[in-house]
């Protein structure tokens, strides 16, 4: 099963959205609910990160019997140091990000905890890929 | 501790899931961090916050937080609501602080998550 969703710029209301809909979606495929929570609260993470610091961009994600891959792919502007925003406690996240509840540098080091599978690419200038992936059996 | 009783407890008003006010619950969790919310294992908690945003229902979405009790006289939106009631959840609007809600809570013998 393949599924797309797009993602707008600064678009908070909407933060979320891609992230609900594979929740119902794993749900409906009767996925262990421990793994779900995993699978979404990652997800979630990196559509704030996407909403929040770039210029839009996409989520895939690739449902088998065994696992489920996730990408979300943005358009920029990059992360100048990957091993530096890893950190927990590292952000560059805006006031208004803060004022939402995010922005603590909380999140990639979130992620990385609840994915089997964890890659992220990024180009400055270009954008940035995070690929997770999370085993379902 | 039954909902209905943790609501008359902090004086708050039920904005959605009066259908389940009969549950029982006794663990809570208190921020405004969204961040630390997501970090939380699942344990099903009642998160008393001041931070009543979009992103504070979603959170709790992701993270099956499904009981919220707002404090500081934060009032969610309609957009809000809808999307905590298409998700079963409980909304508590209450206008004591956060510090006063959770010592009410405290003192009535409901348990912190760690």
């Amino acid at each position: 099963m393949h599924l797309e969703y797009t993602i707008i710029e600064g678009d908070f209301v909407n933060a979320g959205s891609a992230s609900s809909s594979i929740k119902k979606t794993l749900k409906q495929l009767s996925v262990n609910p421990s793994i779900v929570k995993r699978v979404v609260v990652a997800l979630y993470e990196a559509e704030v990160n996407a909403i929040a610091h770039a210029y839009g961009g996409k989520v895939t994600a690739d449902i088998d019997a065994g696992k489920i891959l996730l990408r979300v792919i943005d358009k920029g502007p990059g992360i100048p140091d990957i091993d530096w925003a890893m950190q927990e406690g590292n952000s560059t996240a805006s006031p208004e990000v803060r004022d939402m509840g995010f922005g603590a540098g909380m999140g990639l080091p979130n992620i990385k905890k609840n994915v089997d599978r964890l890659n992220v690419q990024s180009t400055v200038g270009v954008g940035t890929t995070v690929e997770m992936e999370v085993n379902l059996a | 501790m039954k909902l209905s009783e943790i609501a008359k407890l902090l004086n708050a008003r039920v904005v959605c899931g009066q259908e389940r006010l009969n549950e029982e619950q006794d663990i809570v969790f208190a921020s405004d961090l969204m961040s630390e919310v997501l970090t939380l294992d699942d344990n099903f908690p009642i998160i008393v916050t001041g931070l009543c945003t979009m992103q504070t229902i979603r959170t709790c979405e992701m993270g099956n937080l499904d009981i919220v009790v707002f404090v500081r006289k934060k009032k969610p939106t309609p957009e809000m609501i809808e999307l905590a009631e298409d998700n079963n959840m409980v909304l508590l609007e209450c206008d004591y602080s956060m510090f006063k809600a959770c010592g009410i809570l405290w003192e009535a013998g409901l348990k912190s998550i760690y």
